[in-house]
């Protein structure tokens, strides 16, 4: 194309040429068969597995062990059903201890993981996005840097100092790790939304005689809130599905949560076997809600550009 | 029960609050300095704590992990560079980190090209079908490896010949009159690694779909006009005009999964926990920390690590400084 078509200067002729032209490769509602086809495909077996999970965690011992899910969930009527490898998950300690106490462990580990390096890290997205000061710009360039850096490099040391401390096993010790490992990546995504905020409302607070304080609390954290959300669910899920952390600091014992649980059950082979599916299903509902219900927040986070090591 | 719950709570408002408190103490005294010195010292202030989580669980156990991983196995004496050269002459560790540059290979480019393909069909769906489908793709990010594997035992399952089968794979073969096969037991051609693999991709496919269709979405329309406009063919239009401006995404998705993948630890140890030659980095790392009680070898493995990695930290700095510079 070398000729500048201007609007409202196209001949009559071009208008349904140019609409029958940018219909057939894309648009809404544009997919031909062949690609539905492909894509329900797709969706079918990427539930499967899970499906197959969710049948056997309502099948008894002898079943799960004598058939396939799927003759049950293609039988429906002909096949037993019960809710008990639930209320065994829960109470029983097959896994170490019951699933039920495991669960809770897990909130009691990801909660505080969760909320207190939000603050820590709030603050200090503020200080690198509104202040001004010397070593801001290399400080925030080792952060960047250690987005990429895996929690492994920690581990040696920090079981040998725990050890020292008497905190391994602790909830302490775990809240602590959490809250280091999630630092880069919490002020990276707070700091990248906050330099995004309008600086004449922050300029106009100054001028009204705000401090640093009274801006962050009540301009930019009110502001913040979908950054502040995104993240809350990036470390909620990555504590809480975290096994790596739980493992070393945590162990198995009578804080254990419900992903090392549900792992020390994988390892049985007797008793207890057929509990996996249903204390399988504990342990992800949690995050599968979560997920489904802040959805939005959760995208929005990763489409921030956020590299998290 | 009950008190644990309390605990739970008492942890939350106390770590909030006390972090609040903290923080107010902290800028009442920037405040009572005067002029230029409150300016100075209020921003560390503000960034203090943040910075010293960093440097006691990042920054200063890395330096001693180097330190680390020229001593003994408890860490008492140096022995040099003795555990780099038991790890690179072992065997077993050699074929650990093959396993692991499998799995860097494969899974990154994997979890790009199927995202991008879901990206790419879902966007000329409806609305309604559309989000219904990503939605199913997506929803496996949510779940722990843990659970992931649990899950796929559904699949993978294996029993021996004779018995009822009752993982989908093994029935499929049963169906065809095959024999059953052990799917985390079978090396050949690192096919359990390969099982292992797609576990994974499972899970991530979801986040590159995500990050790459929000990419395709925002390619202009007129580009891709003026390409149908010069006569291009659908996948002209997809290769040359689509994929070079939705590159950064496609570079971005797959270091990120990249990192994910080099560290990869939980699908493995839940699974085969290393054996059968599905062993990798993450996997060994925790068995010299944890099992053999070995500082130095375990160390040692995260320091290689870290020089494996250090292409991508280059690479994430330069981006950011890049992106820095365009603002």
């Amino acid at each position: 194309m070398t000729t500048t078509v201007q609007p409202g200067t196209g001949t009559p002729a071009d208008e349904p040429q140019k609409v029958r032209q940018s219909k057939p490769g894309s648009g809404a509602g544009s997919a031909t068969w062949p690609v539905r086809v492909g894509l329900l495909i797709l969706c079918i077996a990427w539930v499967v597995p899970a499906l197959g999970m969710l049948v056997n965690s309502f099948r008894p011992r002898d079943d799960q062990f004598s058939s396939g899910w799927w003759t049950a969930f293609f039988n429906p009527f002909n096949s037993s059903w019960t809710l008990q490898n639930y209320s065994q998950a829960l109470t029983s300690p097959a896994a170490g201890i019951p699933m039920g106490q495991a669960f809770l462990n897990s909130f009691i580990v990801a909660l505080p993981a969760t909320v207190i390096p939000i603050l820590i890290a709030a603050f200090a997205a503020y200080a690198f996005t509104f202040m001004k000061w010397r070593g801001r710009d290399l400080m925030f360039i080792v952060i960047v840097g250690l987005l990429v850096v895996p929690s492994q490099v920690a581990f040696v040391p920090l079981v040998k100092l725990y050890g020292s401390l008497g905190l391994n096993g602790t909830f302490l010790a775990v809240w602590l790790a959490h809250i280091g490992f999630g630092m880069p990546l919490a002020i990276y995504i707070l700091r990248t939304y906050m330099s995004g905020l309008p600086t004449a409302i922050i300029e106009s607070a100054k001028i009204d005689g705000a401090s640093h304080f009274t801006t962050f609390w009540r301009l930019i954290m009110p502001m913040s809130t979908p950054a502040l959300a995104s993240f809350a669910i990036f470390q909620f899920l990555w504590v809480w599905n975290d096994l790596l952390v739980a493992l070393i600091f945590l162990g198995r014992g009578d804080n254990t949560v419900a992903t090392v649980a549900l792992q020390g059950l994988q390892g049985q082979t007797g008793a207890g076997r057929e509990l996996i599916p249903a204390a399988g299903f504990i342990t992800i509902i949690v995050p599968i809600l979560v997920f489904l219900a802040l959805q939005r927040y959760f995208i929005r986070g990763m489409t921030s550009g956020a590299v998290k090591g | 029960m009950a008190i644990k719950l309390v605990n739970a709570v008492t942890a939350i408002v106390g770590g909030i609050g006390g972090a609040v408190i903290i923080f107010w103490i902290l800028n009442k005294l920037a405040e009572s300095l005067k002029g230029r010195w409150e300016d100075r010292v209020k921003p560390w202030m503000f960034a203090g704590p943040a910075i010293l989580a960093i440097a006691v669980y990042l920054i200063y156990p890395a330096i001693v992990t180097i330190e680390y991983s020229f001593a003994n196995e408890d860490s008492t004496a140096y022995v040099g560079v003795k555990n780099y050269t038991d790890l690179v002459t072992d065997k077993t560790f050699l074929s650990v980190i093959t396993n692991n540059l499998l799995w860097i290979i494969i899974v990154p480019a994997l979890t790009v090209v199927l995202g991008l393909g879901v990206a790419v069909l879902t966007d000329r769906l409806r609305p309604r079908g559309e989000k219904l489908t990503k939605t199913f793709i997506f929803l496996p990010m949510a779940i722990s490896m843990v659970g992931a594997a649990t899950i796929w035992r559904t699949i993978y399952d294996y029993q021996p010949e004779g018995a009822p089968q009752t993982g989908l794979l093994n029935a499929v073969l049963g169906f065809f009159n095959r024999a059953p096969v052990f799917w985390y037991g079978t090396s050949t051609l690192h096919l359990n690694s390969l099982m292992l693999m797609i576990i994974l991709i499972w899970t991530q496919v979801g986040f590159s779909m995500v990050l790459l269709s929000s990419a395709v979405k925002s390619v202009p329309e007129d580009t891709v006009e003026a390409g149908r406009i010069d006569g291009a063919g659908e996948r002209r239009i997809f290769f040359n005009i689509i994929v070079p401006q939705i590159w950064p995404t496609v570079i971005t998705v797959f270091i990120t999964v990249l990192i994910g993948v080099m560290k990869v630890f939980d699908v493995v140890y839940v699974t085969t926990n290393g054996a059968y030659n599905t062993d990798v980095i993450g996997r060994r790392f925790y068995d010299e920390l944890y099992t053999q009680g070995n500082n130095g070898y375990a160390a040692a493995i995260v320091v290689i690590l870290l020089i494996a990695i250090i292409p991508v930290l280059i690479y994430q700095v330069r981006h950011f400084r890049q992106e820095e510079a365009a603002r």
